[in-house]
């Protein structure tokens, strides 16, 4: 396992696309390199199904849904000025009731005594 | 599209490998990802975005049916921020710059 060096050290660790595939790897026993291209495959099916408005549902992880958000007005925080803010899609990430359950197992585990 | 969609889609592009295995490495990449968040890690997949877990302290809450108080202890969810890149491609088609 790599080591994040940084000033603050926590014990939050950051996992980037190379764990990932590392992961896929020992599991499947796919050469890294296609590893890594499937672990990209995946992410880009996901992105186009969100791009084309489709909610993507992982059962047991969550569900990726796009939702359109209306013209509103904002205000430029720094000179007060009223600006329009354009109509837009944005992500959203509900995670399942499983993901919930299991976040706070680990933090019971790893924080307070049981 | 669901998981098993999705799953099918990754093996149509890759007849050389059997379904099973695609199923493990969707599975794989989906289980790694909740198995950081357990731990309290973060994971950052650039142009997709970051999954990362906040906490809520615990807090006095109200049974929204009898208005009776209880205590909700402090827990932690599960977040996911955009990444730039998809943020605009799902932006896009209309007026971006």
């Amino acid at each position: 396992m790599s080591e994040t060096c940084g000033l603050d050290d926590m014990a939050e660790k950051t996992i980037t696309r190379a764990q990932l595939s590392e992961a896929v790897y020992q599991e499947v026993g796919l050469s890294r390199n296609e590893s890594a291209d499937l672990l990209e495959l995946v992410l880009d099916e996901i992105s186009d199904a969100l791009e084309r408005g489709e909610t993507v549902k992982i059962s047991s992880f969550g569900s990726f849904s796009v939702r359109e958000k209306g013209q509103r007005v904002g205000r430029n925080p720094k000179t007060g000025e009223e600006v329009p803010i354009l109509p837009r899609r944005v992500l959203v990430f509900r995670p399942s009731q499983l993901l919930k359950t299991r976040i706070n197992n680990g933090l019971a585990k790893a924080g307070k005594p049981a | 599209m669901t998981k098993s969609e999705l799953i099918a889609r990754i093996a149509e592009q890759n007849p050389h490998l059997y379904q099973r295995d695609v199923e493990r490495i969707v599975t794989t990449i989906f289980d790694e990802i909740a198995g950081a968040l357990a731990r309290g890690d973060r994971v950052e997949l650039r142009g997709f975005g970051a999954f990362s877990v906040k906490h809520r302290d615990a807090r006095q809450g109200r049974n929204p049916r009898t208005g009776e108080s209880v205590e909700v202890t402090e827990k932690a969810i599960p977040f996911f921020k955009t990444g730039k890149q998809l943020r605009e491609r799902l932006n896009t088609g209309g007026d971006e710059e």
